[in-house]
């Protein structure tokens, strides 16, 4: 465990046009957090061993083959939401990433353009391009954004300037026309793929891509799914890091190494083994999402003795709880079919959004968890005041329940721990 | 016998209890060295269970304590031991103000702590009348002789002072510019409470509710009675004692 480091890659980042002295730094900082928060736990599933190398080789071993990518010609697309569909980039032999930034480090650099108080997550993300810390961003040939939240539609426009950035329009309301635009949106983004890619997508393509993500979202489902045996077969905090190696990973590769994970945890549970004693209380994270290194919440959780059982978030089961029926070959029934799946990802962005409080319920039931802590990025409006209506339901359900409001800095640490532990004790009873 | 010992940011509280009985109540400023000064007050006791609470709480079981709760569970407990049909406490201390609620049976059910800001604590106060040439127990009942209140915008501590400062060179009575301060923090609790649909009567515990300025204009803005027991910066200590016997049997 002492001599875990995130390996260095100073050539590559130098021909990815990086910081790199600066970024070198951010390398061993992150290396020293990760060796302190996750290899510190007890009792890891073995299969862990694969999620902890993709860290380690987070700044070279997956960069190089992006890199490879792009020299075969195949586009690799960045995008910041799960409404953007991965299986339209992967049918034309693309590699989407996901570019979320979780970190406090480059917020500065984001400052320094950008308003203060806007979201940690859209200023982390522009600071890693603005500041060149960060090799996934500068190893994407563009990116493709949406109009989700303010935050980032208009972040959209400034970060245009510093790497090609596309729109994808995704609308406000579920209705008919909505749903028609939406279409209209999709064959959009497939043309601009098409077109940057110089290949045509056909519907052999697009069903065997869209059968890859199923295969991750399926797997990603099973790990779901045996969280919620007592005693916990694994922590909240690898589970969270698993599905936040989903957005940057090979996807068949992934989905084989978290089937194989899972395949332990079956044996875990059936001997009635845990990462954490049965007595642990189980709590369940609901909100926005929490990009990679975001690990703060289920840090002061894990550590204050509770164990996390699912993350309602987009960095969690939003990201996989729906499948895309297959079995057509026609491709305006694919793209349909596909249309009506992410039409079903219940953002906060939409209004209504009555189908996230009922999501939110059956996930805490599905989970066997105890209680519920929202997690809201600071200046996240949608989700800070759909909050309301997720506390109303908990209270009238008699759900434990916390909500907490934060960023990415350490300043409120020691007051989030109390806040934390004395709803682990109400919690308790 | 049983200890609770509370490890606030500005001071350190210990009660003892003898079965049922608080037999002692001590309080120390934290000083750089809390666990060392704590270990100063319950080293002439023999031997027993403590249990530990407030900011230092975790250092305090690396060192010696038995067990942690939070502040919010040691004064929800303090709050019933002085009086047992509370539901409702607010508790100001040094550098935070948190409410809590509680069912009939005295657990918590909901709970807020005010945020990474001075405004609303102690330490508000303490700067106030500093900048004024007050000492904290002068404070409040200067504020209580004033029947009307300066105008201050401002409830961030740095601006509230120059503020102070100006209206000060300005001439306006310093009873008047000490009730405003006053009025400033009590707005801001109030509004904690109300979010907290609190309706039964209030218990205020913490330092600062020895202020008898805070506790006039809270009942005044809350249009209800506000009970402060006799001991309420020892409520938390208090609590961490009671729990002590609780988890020992
Ligand atoms: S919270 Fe909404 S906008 Fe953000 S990634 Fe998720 S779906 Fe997209
Ligand atoms: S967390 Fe909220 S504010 Fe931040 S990017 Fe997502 S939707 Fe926008």
């Amino acid at each position: 465990m002492q001599d875990f480091e995130i390996k260095p890659y100073p050539e590559l980042w130098h021909e990815l046009d990086m910081d790199v002295e600066r970024f070198d730094k951010a390398r061993q900082m992150l290396g020293g957090a990760y060796s302190k928060i996750f290899l510190s736990q007890n009792n890891r599933p073995q299969a862990m061993a694969y999620f902890d190398e993709m860290i380690a080789e987070i700044f070279g071993g997956r960069i190089k083959e992006l890199v490879q990518a792009k020299k075969e010609g195949r586009p690799v697309v960045g995008t910041f939401c799960v409404y953007i569909p991965e299986e339209i980039v992967l049918a034309a032999d693309g590699i989407c990433v996901g570019l979320c930034g979780g970190s406090p480090g480059s917020i500065p650099d984001a400052e320094k353009i950008l308003p203060r108080n806007i979201c940690p997550m859209v200023k982390s993300a522009f600071g890693f391009k603005a500041g060149r810390i960060c090799p996934y961003f500068q190893a994407v040939d563009f990116v493709y954004g949406e109009t989700t939240c303010d935050a980032k539609k208009k972040t959209w426009e400034i970060l245009d300037r510093l790497v090609p950035t596309y729109v994808m329009e995704i609308p406000q309301m579920k209705k008919e026309r909505d749903r028609a635009l939406w279409i209209e949106e999709v064959k959009d983004f497939k043309a601009k793929i098409e077109e940057i890619s110089g290949k045509t997508i056909s519907p052999e393509q697009l069903a065997a891509a869209t059968k890859v993500i199923n295969g991750k979202r399926r797997a990603l489902q099973r790990l779901t799914k045996l969280r919620a045996a007592n005693p916990a077969p694994i922590s909240g905090k690898d589970a969270l890091l698993i599905e936040q190696i989903a957005f940057y990973d090979e996807p068949v590769r992934f989905a084989a190494k978290v089937n194989e994970l899972c395949d332990e945890l079956e044996v875990r549970v059936a001997k009635s083994e845990g990462a954490f004693p049965k007595s642990a209380l189980r709590v369940m994270v609901s909100g926005t999402p929490m990009a990679l290194p975001n690990w703060k919440i289920h840090n002061l959780v894990e550590s204050a003795g509770a164990v996390i059982v699912n993350e309602e978030s987009c960095i969690g089961t939003r990201y996989f709880k729906d499948l895309i029926a297959e079995g057509t070959e026609d491709l305006d029934q694919q793209l349909a079919a596909l249309t009506d799946r992410y039409m079903r990802i219940d953002c906060s962005c939409f209004t209504p959004n009555d189908e996230r409080v009922t999501q939110v319920l059956k996930e805490y039931k599905d989970s066997a968890a105890q209680g519920i802590i929202h997690y809201s990025l600071q200046f996240c409006h949608t989700y800070n005041i759909e909050e309301i209506k997720i506390r109303e339901a908990c209270q009238q359900e008699g759900i434990p329940y916390l909500s907490i409001e934060s960023d990415y800095s350490p300043d409120d640490v020691g007051q989030l721990q109390t806040r934390i532990e004395a709803f682990l004790e109400q919690v308790e009873g | 016998m049983n200890i609770g010992i509370d490890l606030g940011s500005r001071a350190l509280k210990m009660a003892v209890f003898e079965g049922d009985e608080l037999v002692e109540c001590r309080m120390v400023e934290s000083g750089f060295n809390p666990h060392q000064q704590a270990e100063e007050l319950f080293k002439s006791f023999p031997p027993c269970r403590i249990m530990a609470t407030g900011y230092g709480r975790h250092l305090a079981h690396k060192n010696f304590a038995n067990g942690v709760i939070t502040e919010i569970k040691a004064h929800a407990l303090g709050a019933r031991y002085f009086f047992p049909e509370a539901m409702t406490i607010l508790d100001v201390g040094g550098q935070d103000s948190k409410v809590i609620t509680l069912n009939r049976e005295g657990k918590v059910v909901n709970f807020q702590m005010n945020d990474k800001c001075a405004a609303g604590t102690g330490r508000f106060l303490e700067i106030m009348a500093a900048s004024l040439g007050f000492t904290l127990a002068e404070f409040g009942p200067i504020a209580l002789s004033s029947g009307h209140e300066a105008p201050i915008n401002s409830m961030c501590t740095v601006f509230a002072e120059s503020e102070v400062i100006s209206l000060k060179n300005h001439g306006v009575p310093a009873a008047d510019i000490a009730r405003a301060l006053h009025l400033a923090v009590v707005s801001r609790l109030a509004g904690m409470i109300r979010r907290q649909e609190a309706n039964a009567a209030l218990v205020f515990t913490g330092g600062v509710a020895r202020n008898p300025a805070i506790i006039s204009l809270l009942q005044e803005h809350l249009g209800s009675e506000v009970l402060v027991p006799s001991l309420p910066e020892h409520a938390g200590a208090i609590g961490a004692a009671l729990h002590a016997q609780m988890s020992s049997t």
